[in-house]
């Protein structure tokens, strides 16, 4: 058990940051596609330049993790088709329900349990990609 | 005190979300929300059926903790964490969507017009929450990943898939805002 409490408590950070942030809100997504803030681009931009440095940095100083490896992102498959439609499919999604996976479960703990439908149909989408999986275009 | 209660400044909140996902990799995991999803899946038995969910879905139970977290983190925040306040939208989303028809705008952090429980029981509610929901689940398990995937772990690591992925994000929720939320609203 003890094992997972680091998880457990690195996801209530997460949970905190992304409610503090607003970037749990539907109202920040809509605006955001609306190109009509700069909120989420700053969140995202920002995380990902602190992202950079700190892959950079840790490749530098040769960090390794708890279990004595070297920090590594695992690497996407290559390819161009999947990521493009699923990618298209995710973001009609992502602007019509105003959620993305994390927060989805983050909103959970807000208290709006309707979002429950939407990770019920979240779910059933996963699902349905896996039954059909062999029949798309990779 | 008081900063901590405001709502957070997209300079202090994505720095540390770059930290989240860093520390998930110093521990050895690798940041990402939507596979939780084809584990839940894995969970519920799909395995037997269809051999994308054959996996050891016990190794993923580190991640669903992580989602455990996550909702209590969000229930510290909202209910322990918050002054009440607007969420500072630009003034012409407000605009805009007082001309789509949305009332309070801003005043939660969900439209009540898609997520009020009176909203949810009417048909169009209902569907508009079951459609967002599955070509999230849908286009996420395509796409090998989703914001915290992707946008953030693939993007930090400077993947070209996770660069084509991020541009499909756009090309949808473009689409969705400009084009069907129209005629939705």
């Amino acid at each position: 058990m003890s094992k997972y409490i680091k998880f457990f408590i690195v996801g209530i950070v997460f949970g905190i940051i992304l409610v503090k942030s607003e970037a749990v809100s539907w109202y920040r997504i809509f605006e955001m596609f609306k190109f009509q803030s700069f909120h989420m681009y700053g969140i995202m931009g920002s995380a990902v330049t602190t992202g950079i440095l700190l892959l950079l940095i840790s490749k530098k100083l040769k960090i390794k993790t708890i279990d004595d490896q070297y920090i590594k992102v695992p690497k996407k498959a290559t390819g161009f088709k999947r990521y493009i439609i699923g990618g298209s499919i995710f973001g009609l999604g992502w602007a019509l329900a105003g959620a993305c996976p994390g927060p989805m479960y983050i909103l959970v703990g807000t208290g709006v349990f309707s979002i429950l439908i939407v990770i019920a149909a979240a779910i059933l989408g996963t699902y349905s990609y896996g039954v059909l999986k062999d029949k798309l275009p990779h | 005190m008081e900063y901590l209660l405001q709502p957070w400044p997209w300079y202090i909140s994505g720095p540390l979300i770059a930290l989240i996902m860093f520390t998930l990799l110093y521990f050895g995991r690798t940041f990402g929300m939507s596979s939780n999803l084809r584990t839940l899946c894995a969970i519920g038995g799909a395995g037997k059926k269809v051999s994308f969910f054959k996996f050891d879905w016990k190794a993923q139970r580190w991640n669903l903790i992580v989602v455990l977290g996550a909702i209590i983190g969000g229930f510290i925040a909202q209910h322990l964490l918050s002054n009440p306040t607007d969420i500072k939208l630009n003034q012409q989303t407000i605009t805009d969507l007082t001309a789509l028809g949305f009332k309070d705008i801003g005043k939660t952090l969900l439209p009540a017009e898609l997520f009020s429980w009176e909203n949810v029981f009417t048909i169009k509610g209902m569907l508009i929450l079951i459609i967002g929901g599955f070509l999230v689940g849908f286009g996420t398990r395509y796409a090998g990943g989703c914001t915290s995937g992707h946008a953030i772990t693939g993007l930090s690591s400077l993947q070209l898939p996770s660069l084509i992925a991020v541009i499909g994000f756009f090309i949808g929720g473009l689409i969705m805002i400009h084009l069907i939320y129209p005629i939705l609203f």
